[in-house]
């Protein structure tokens, strides 16, 4: 019993991360229909740049987050505009390009910058446990990951869906001529789509590496962004909701059945995409997708 | 109001339209007739800035020629496109409000029940996906849509595209309906010609790019040569 709920408390944890991550590639699908390759690593530099603000600077740590998350909605801005917008977005081919060469690009830059040691990176949530209950233990940490993903999910819910710009990113991300016919400028809005992924990305690398059983390095994301895409499918591509769903279970995937029958821990990964193909052979739209349904 | 011409416009490499001359007056109901393939979709999206085009486009006094469909909304023009073209995975009101994107005022929630009170359909399901909606109740909701921009010009493509003739038969007595009742002036593209002249002050013909016969929307209905391409009579 201790067993399983440690694994469960593991599952919730890994599997918020992968929700954050997934949360980043939905906001990219609904605005491009396309997986961003690159938001694993936008989000791994972003996490850099607060680990600079907070351990180099010594700013406090959640004021590091922020500024991190501001920086990175620039660059994820300034990328949209100069690599994103020339190209025709029916044409995915050249898109997918992009941002596989921006997956190399970024890492490669962090690299660069950084090098390629683990860095340690601030406490984001306090040490030790919430919550003991006989050989299990609720990390403080474990609680902290799951409120992020879900506070996230409820400030870009509303973000979409009670605000203006949250107004015109559903409708061009619903229909682009028409949305070009009512007068929004679709390359701004879809800047802004672009600019939030970045950030949230940023807040879910900063709280992934956070705990303190990992260390921030370059390649730290790339495990995540596969993880993170499985969910985010899972839960449909363009449900936000969804991707968390998706991300707790690929974590309870990892956590909880893995370790429980033969299946080496080295083929977890291998295990969250066979569910990912169950769920998509039954429902292809995902747990939570849109479901085209139009009638003319 | 409108005055458009030697338009010239196309898609790449192909030029559809072949330097047109039309003009709409202020309050009118303008039509244009033509047969699939001759341009009339293509007027309209070179109208509203949705593609490269040459001449010149006047409205209201100001160039459109070179300015993007953004702007070009802003100044006071509204698109219905071919194939209603609502957003099918909001809400219809949610739709409704897109249509008032540019709009600063406070009074969009006063066009709202405007709309649902002349669209009754449109109220009963404003919570529904609009991608839900019948073709018709689409139609609806796309004009409606158009209108919450509070334009001066609305640009009608092929209304009746898909509808059932009773279905169409309504929708363009509602468009007579606001046409009189807020004086709102429309150029409507039709290949239904019958009824876009019954509602129409005048009308153009568009043949291949080039406009072939233009008149009072009376006399194009009592036209021999129209009645036997147009009206199948």
């Amino acid at each position: 019993m201790d067993l399983f709920l440690n694994r469960l408390f593991d599952a919730i944890s890994n599997g918020s991360a992968y929700a954050l991550i997934a949360m980043a590639l939905v906001m990219i699908f609904k605005a491009t229909t396309l997986i961003n390759f690159a938001q694993g690593e936008m989000a791994m530099f972003g996490a850099f740049a607060v680990m600079v603000v907070a351990l180099e600077w010594n700013w406090p740590a959640w004021v590091a987050v922020i500024v991190g998350m501001v920086f990175m909605a620039a660059v994820g801005a300034g990328i949209e505009r100069t690599l994103i917008r020339p190209f025709d977005p029916a044409d995915h081919l050249p898109l997918v390009i992009i941002t596989l060469g921006l997956f190399l690009a970024i890492n490669a830059l962090a690299g660069i910058i950084w090098r390629f040691d683990p860095r340690a990176f601030p406490e984001l949530f306090p040490s030790g446990n919430a919550l003991t209950i006989g050989g299990a233990t609720l990390s403080w940490y474990t609680v902290g990951v799951v409120s992020t993903a879900v506070l996230t999910a409820g400030v870009l819910t509303i973000l979409l869906n009670k605000t203006k710009i949250g107004l015109a990113f559903r409708a061009v991300s619903s229909n682009l001529e028409s949305s070009r016919l009512v007068g929004i400028r679709v390359g701004p809005t879809l800047q802004f789509g672009w600019a939030l992924a970045a950030a949230v990305g940023t807040l879910g690398a900063a709280v992934y590496v956070a705990d303190p059983i990992r260390a921030l390095e370059p390649s730290v994301m790339v495990r995540v962004l596969i993880f993170a895409s499985a969910a985010a499918a899972l839960g449909g591509l363009d449900s936000l909701w969804g991707a968390i769903v998706g991300g707790l279970t690929i974590g309870a995937v990892q956590s909880i059945i893995v370790p429980y029958t033969p299946i080496p821990n080295e083929l977890s990964l291998a295990a969250a995409v066979v569910v990912l193909m169950l769920v998509l052979w039954f429902k292809p739209s995902g747990l939570f997708g849109t479901a085209q349904v139009e009638r003319v | 109001m409108l005055e458009v011409s030697g338009l010239q416009g196309g898609y790449g490499q192909i030029q559809v339209l072949h330097g047109l001359d039309f003009r709409v007056d202020e309050g009118e109901v303008v039509v244009i007739l033509g047969a699939n393939g001759a341009g009339k979709t293509t007027t309209l999206r070179a109208l509203s800035g949705m593609i490269e085009t040459k001449g010149s486009i006047s409205f209201n006094g100001e160039e459109l020629v070179g300015k993007g469909a953004a702007d070009i909304v802003r100044m006071g023009m509204a698109h219905v496109p071919q194939g209603r073209g609502t957003l099918p995975e909001l809400s219809v009101e949610d739709n409704l409000r897109v249509g008032a994107y540019t709009r600063t005022d406070n009074e969009v929630d006063d066009d709202m029940d405007r709309w649902y009170e002349v669209y009754p359909v449109l109220k009963e399901r404003h919570n529904q996906r609009a991608g839900s909606l019948s073709g018709g109740e689409q139609q609806m909701l796309a004009v409606a849509r158009a209108l919450m921009s509070r334009p001066t010009l609305l640009l009608l493509d092929e209304p009746s595209l898909g509808l059932a003739p009773i279905i169409v038969q309504d929708l363009f007595e509602r468009f007579k309906q606001i046409n009189t009742d807020t004086g709102t002036t429309m150029l409507v593209v039709e290949q239904n010609a019958q009824l876009a002249l019954g509602i129409a002050h005048r009308g153009y013909v568009l043949e291949s790019g080039h406009i072939s016969v233009s008149g009072a929307a009376d006399d194009l209905i009592n036209d021999d040569a129209i009645r036997k391409a147009y009206l199948g009579v």
